[in-house]
């Protein structure tokens, strides 16, 4: 399975991964802060994932890493 | 499996001082993955302006310093004078840029120094609180500004990557903007082709991105990058205005 590993303590919450994600499921906001205050991105639904990478090409931080099984 | 996309190398693990959905980090990680891309990181020399990318030292393990309010390109030009086989990249924001440091730029471009000037334009000066810039769009409401950019006060924005690519020392002008997946990829593109430019020992290589600023104009980050889409592009249009090396081989 594809997998997105977003790093919970530099995301700031701007939404640009879920705006451009073309699956859309995948992407969503979490229930609690971070230490900067803002309530971090988590990956979830990773069986929808084609490992496209835009989400990670978007992120203004360089927190997303992204992996393709092969 | 397979990695498709990290964080690069060059970036130390400081957590960014922008605010969220500010185009200074796309930019900045456009910078680091083409620094990555091509091996250049012993030999890459940053210098940072005074405004939302003063701190961004702290976020690359390359050679950089911070100039003086708009000095960036006298700064340069020093460095690049006295080392040659260099990649300097001097990084400016509008308000450092067109307001303040307006001759060092203009001269650097007379002389045709032979460093790459990365120029971020989000029309307004973000880092003390939204004041007008000179880049401001007519009618753009700021801190001010608050009725307004009107003409008759301030005058009308200006357009640098057209007015830079009128000099002669000028090798290659391009605006460019961050506001999709596409465009980003234009974007490290157009910085690429800058950073060739200059090893190959051309002119000056300017190039304009159009960067959001989500806080200083007071929308969410996903409006603002449609607000570039929509309305900024129609002041500053997206194109290439000086290209001599146009038709040889790229990177």
């Amino acid at each position: 399975m594809n997998r997105v590993t977003v790093n919970r303590e530099m995301c700031k919450e701007c939404e640009y991964c879920m705006t451009f994600c073309p699956k859309k499921t995948i992407l969503a906001k979490s229930k609690s802060l971070n230490k900067m205050g803002y309530y971090a991105i988590e990956a979830q639904n990773m069986e929808d994932c084609i490992a496209c990478g835009i989400c990670a090409t978007v992120c203004p931080e360089g927190a997303i890493m992204v992996e393709k099984d092969v | 499996m397979s990695i498709v996309y990290q964080r690069p190398e060059v970036f130390t693990n400081e957590y960014m001082k922008y605010c969220g959905g500010c185009g200074h980090g796309i930019i900045n990680r456009l910078i680091g993955e083409i620094i990555e891309e091509q091996n250049w990181k012993e030999k890459t020399v940053i210098v940072w302006p005074i405004g939302c990318s003063v701190y961004a030292d702290k976020y690359f393990k390359v050679d950089s310093i911070c100039a003086l309010h708009g000095r960036a390109p006298a700064m340069g030009t020093g460095i690049k004078r006295s080392c040659p086989e260099d990649l300097v990249i001097v990084y400016q924001g509008d308000g450092d840029m067109v307001s303040e440091g307006m001759a060092e730029i203009m001269h650097a471009g007379i002389r045709g120094e032979k460093f790459t000037v990365v120029f971020v334009n989000n029309a307004i000066y973000g880092m003390t609180g939204g004041q007008m810039a000179p880049t401001t769009l007519m009618e753009q409401v700021t801190t001010t500004t608050p009725y307004g950019r009107k003409q008759e006060n301030t005058g009308n924005p200006v357009n640098m990557a057209e007015i830079i690519s009128q000099l002669e020392g000028c090798y290659y002008s391009e605006r460019v903007a961050v506001t999709s997946p596409a465009n980003i990829q234009k974007t490290k593109k157009a910085i690429k082709k800058a950073f060739q430019y200059q090893m190959e020992g051309k002119g000056l290589s300017f190039v304009e991105v159009l960067s959001p600023c989500p806080t200083g104009w007071k929308m969410k980050p996903a409006d603002a990058l449609k607000h570039i889409n929509d309305i900024v592009v129609k002041q500053y249009p997206l194109a290439v205005f000086k290209d001599l090396g146009r038709g040889e081989k790229q990177l």
